[in-house]
């Protein structure tokens, strides 16, 4: 009998075998895939046992802790104006997992990251509960706090970029929420995020206007039309006549004209006479000259077409391949072109620094509990749109539209300010209420801190292209006084 | 030329007890669930648990007890076996403990905390293993037994019918005020001592009278019968009791027996068949079997927008990884209810002490099972043979039946880890049958009597040897 109970004994050897292989598979092979699992409850249980590290600005954190009692849960997320701050920081919800910052950084607020593997083994040692790092953000809370109160009431976004580095000074989203109305796992909690959703809300208040809803430019990107007429050498300078007839007709259509916002001298205007006073004209038929391909590769440079991180994501703002009729609305922003605030605030950033485009960033650096900088961002160039003649060009125009053109509302007494405004038609037949647009930099003799760009939905009473100067400029003076403010 | 008359395949004459090995490794099996059990504590409540010394007399006195009696009535038992068992035992009650710190899962709906229990069920089990020992003196007695074990093995297979299910499988007798009994832990062994008493006796019949039937040869349809009613009868179970497991470990453990008491290989492949042909029947048509069977094709997928147990069981093996979060620090609760208690007590020990000590566990089972065959190997008389490697198949089963299941490598069924699970039934059951393997190895490996002495023996030889 002692043959078969050999093979009986293989076969149990084979038995046990084949479950160490599969818990092998299991718990090596599949191991991370299980363990980061949406489902799987241990990560928001990790994400809560502690108190989260903070999302700091300036000095003070504008995120906080608070213990709970719910379930699983030690702790919750709770925020300190969190309409304010939530472009910035996204949420943190023990129901309704992160996003933004909250979610990218999730690894170094809990403390899990392997950055803080050395602070995670002294704590160990000593005893100490595991403790989250800290996220030091670059915004500037008196910027933040204009842009805010500017947007209140009115649908749009604001957003700020200190234009020698790139950092990212005020990122505001209006209609906003509180993060913290829904940072538990309580039926309230549930009740408040439905009712934010999309689906549920028409004002998508939890959608991050400034980095991921794209709009028409209108004419603020007339700004990007006039560097590529002078990077390309169609013109040179900007006080002298263009070849603009008026009025001007599309090419490729049976007189259809490209008209101006009323009846202003627009006839071979000077690049900066038709900045000043916003010449559909001039500008569209800069674009069409230059072409299809020259106008892509132009804004390319300023970024568009191309996904930030910033880094939370923003969207690509695009400049897509088009017909030639199609590509003279194009340059004065009025047809497939589409823009983020952020994009267009880095448009006005690299005019304002000399024709250089910085990376935007917003973390400033990562801290450990034990206050080591983990990691430092260094300002990085993103690329060059303009030479740095022509930047000054450039400037001299935008500054002109302060002074004494469409974009007054944004004088600031004692410094120095270029912008240009904007209305951005859209819907059939241009009948939804038009785009407020403006973006502008303000310059000192310490520096160029500041660009801005803001932009305001639905202005129901002002359809004239005085609407950016109306409506958005103003915003826009506020937080670079804000900047400016700060700077002194 | 002393030894001549020795006969045994693995002891000589003067052949080690292996006693003290036996004791040395005790030790360690008392020592290392203690340090288990302050492990938990400290990582529960930052102090060592205030039962410690309990908990750390009871085990050490326990396994102390166990080993004297395996000293004085089976002194040349295998010397593993009982180590093992015990830690097993002892880490198992560690790991029920350990659940029971969960507030949520140790409720009184739920049962409240079972560690106690379960360690007054391991001292029965521990009882009942010394009255093995010290009462059968051999294992051969019970062959008496054999059609009275069948008639007992059948009625506790049935009994359960009568009886409600419970978590969607009628394995369980319910007696009001006791509680409940899984009749299936038992009747494993009674049923094995059926099958090699049957077997013994028949064995001849099965593997000579036969006819040849392409390559394979079928046996006479008079002693099919016997073989076809079991058949029917671990098909019944899963039907009637909705449970695949028990019904696999019947038909697998008889499917070995016969195997081994025939030689034939034609009983594997015809029994193979049988056991494949009805599973895929029944949970075709079963919606209980069926649902288990999808469970285990996507143990992932949602149920109702919820998690399943068998997700939760498979984030926890997942969330553990190679070492284990610690002693008292997974999350294994989520699984919810007493289930990490009993079928998916696996699960939390792959979160807790990992990959590493999930496979520690797992080799000390297959450790018992090699130990369990061995004995049956050199084991001198077939009763013996077919009973040892019937008790050991029937282990390595349900060992394979259940950690398959709860890893996800089979569908899950409704049995418990032996030792390690929480249930009474089970960890007395195995308590016995790892005494019955004790004793037939105690018979197996005891010298053999040297002859007597006869003073006409020398003077009758002629020549000397």
């Amino acid at each position: 009998m002692n043959k078969p109970l050999r093979r009986v004994a293989i076969f149990c050897g084979l038995l046990v075998l084949a479950l160490l292989v599969r818990v092998n598979w299991v718990q090596f092979v599949q191991a991370d895939e299980l363990k980061n699992d949406k489902h799987n409850r241990r990560v928001a249980i990790e994400r809560y046992s502690i108190p989260r590290g903070n999302i700091i600005v300036g000095d003070k954190a504008v995120t906080g802790s608070t213990t709970t009692d719910s379930g699983d849960f030690k702790y919750k997320r709770t925020y300190k104006d969190g309409p304010m701050w939530a472009p910035v920081t996204g949420y943190a919800s023990q129901a309704f997992d992160a996003n933004q910052l909250e979610k990218l950084y999730d690894p170094i607020l809990t403390g899990t990251d392997d950055k803080l593997f050395f602070s995670r083994t002294v704590d160990m040692f000593t005893g100490e509960k595991q403790q989250g790092g800290d996220v030091v953000t670059t915004l500037n809370a008196k910027a933040q706090k204009a842009a805010y109160d500017g947007l209140k009431g009115k649908k749009g976004a604001v957003a700020a970029i200190n234009p020698e580095t790139g950092a990212i000074l005020a990122l505001s989203s209006a209609p906003s929420y509180d993060p913290s109305s829904f940072a538990g796992m309580s039926d309230d909690d549930s009740k408040a995020y439905n009712g934010l959703l999309k689906a549920n809300n028409a004002d998508d208040p939890m959608l991050n206007r400034a980095l991921r809803q794209t709009y028409p430019p209108g004419s603020t990107f007339k700004v990007v039309t006039a560097a590529a007429a002078l990077e390309n050498g169609l013109y040179t300078d900007i006080d002298a006549k263009t070849n603009s007839p008026l009025p001007y007709y599309l090419p490729d259509t049976a007189h259809q004209p490209l008209n101006n916002e009323g009846n202003i001298p627009c006839k071979d205007a000077s690049l900066r006479e038709a900045l000043r006073v916003s010449c559909n004209s001039v500008f569209g038929k800069i674009s069409a000259d230059l072409g299809n391909d020259k106008m892509i590769k132009e804004a390319n440079e300023f970024g568009f077409n191309k996904e930030h991180f910033t880094p939370v994501r923003a969207d690509a703002s695009v400049y897509p391949k088009d017909n030639r009729p199609q590509n003279a609305m194009a340059g004065i922003g009025q047809a497939s072109n589409r823009a983020t605030p952020l994009q267009m605030a880095m448009v006005a950033s690299a005019v304002a620094n000399g024709g250089t485009l910085m990376k935007p960033y917003m973390v400033d650096k990562l801290v450990a509990p034990n206050l080591n900088v983990l990691q430092q961002t260094q300002p990085e160039k993103l690329s060059e749109p303009l030479k740095p003649e022509n930047a000054q060009k450039l400037q001299d125009m935008m500054e002109t539209v302060v002074k004494t053109g469409t974009g007054q509302t944004a004088q600031i007494p004692g410094v120095t300010v270029g912008g240009k405004t904007g209305t951005a038609q859209h819907g059939e037949d241009n009948k939804d209420n038009p785009y407020a647009w403006f973006i502008s930099y303000a310059k000192t003799d310490k520096g160029t801190p500041v660009a801005v760009a803001v932009v305001i939905e639905g202005s129901d009473t002002l359809r004239g292209d005085i609407a950016g100067g109306k409506l958005a400029a103003p915003v826009a003076k506020a937080v670079m006084e804000a900047v400016l403010d700060g700077n002194k | 030329m002393s030894s001549t008359s020795n006969t045994t395949t693995i002891g000589t004459i003067g052949a080690p007890s292996r006693r003290n090995t036996e004791l040395a490794l005790l030790v360690f099996a008392v020592i290392i669930p203690v340090f288990a059990y302050i492990n938990v504590g400290l990582a529960k409540e930052d102090t060592v648990p205030a039962g410690v010394l309990g908990y750390a007399l009871g085990l050490g006195l326990l396994a102390g007890v166990a080993h004297l009696v395996v000293r004085k009535w089976a002194p040349y038992a295998d010397p593993l076996m009982l180590p093992v068992a015990t830690l097993l035992n002892g880490l198992g009650l560690v790991f029920i403990w350990r659940l029971d710190q969960e507030p949520q899962i140790t409720t009184p709906q739920l049962g409240g905390a079972m560690a106690p229990g379960q360690l007054m069920w391991s001292t029965l089990g521990v009882a009942l293993f010394l009255g093995v020992l010290i009462f059968l003196k051999d294992h051969r007695v019970l062959q008496r037994y054999t059609y009275i074990s069948m008639v007992a093995a059948l009625v506790l297979l049935i009994l359960p019918v009568f009886f409600p299910a419970r978590f969607g499988a009628r394995i369980w007798i319910t007696i009001p005020g006791v509680g409940s009994l899984q009749p299936g832990e038992f009747a494993k062994i009674i049923i094995a001592i059926f099958f090699a008493g049957y077997l013994m006796v028949k064995r001849d019949a099965l593997a000579l009278a036969s006819r040849r039937f392409m390559g394979l040869y079928l046996p006479r349809g008079r002693d099919l019968g016997p073989i076809l009613v079991i058949w029917a009868l671990s098909l019944m179970i899963l039907v009637f009791e909705t449970d695949l497991g028990t019904s696999l470990l019947f038909f697998g453990l008889f499917v070995i027996m016969l195997y081994v008491a025939t030689e034939r290989t034609s009983w594997i492949v015809f029994g193979l068949l049988l056991s494949g042909g009805g599973a895929v029947a029944v949970a075709t048509f079963e919606h209980h079997v069926k649902t288990r069977v999808d469970n285990w094709l996507h143990p992932l997928q949602l149920l109702n927008g919820g998690v399943t147990e068998t997700a939760q069981a498979m984030y926890s093996f997942g969330s553990g990884g190679i070492l284990g979060s610690g002693l008292g620090q997974g999350y294994s609760r989520l699984i919810g209810g007493i289930a990490p208690k009993s079928d998916y007590i696996l699960a939390t020990v792959g979160e807790e002490i990992g990959l590493a000590g999930l496979m520690a566990i797992l080799l000390l089972y297959g450790l018992l099972i090699e130990r369990g065959i061995r004995t049956a190997l050199a084991a001198r008389d077939p009763f013996g043979k077919l009973l040892a490697v019937g008790l050991s198949g029937a282990f390595a089963l349900q060992v394979f039946v259940v950690a398959g299941g709860v890893t996800g490598l089979i569908p899950l069924t409704g049995m418990t880890m032996p030792f390690l699970a929480q249930g009474g039934s089970s960890v007395i059951a195995n308590w016995a049958l790892v005494a019955i393997l004790l004793r037939i190895s105690d018979t197996a490996r005891r010298p053999a009597p040297a002859p007597a002495p006869s003073t006409d023996a020398e003077m009758t030889q002629v020549v000397r040897p």
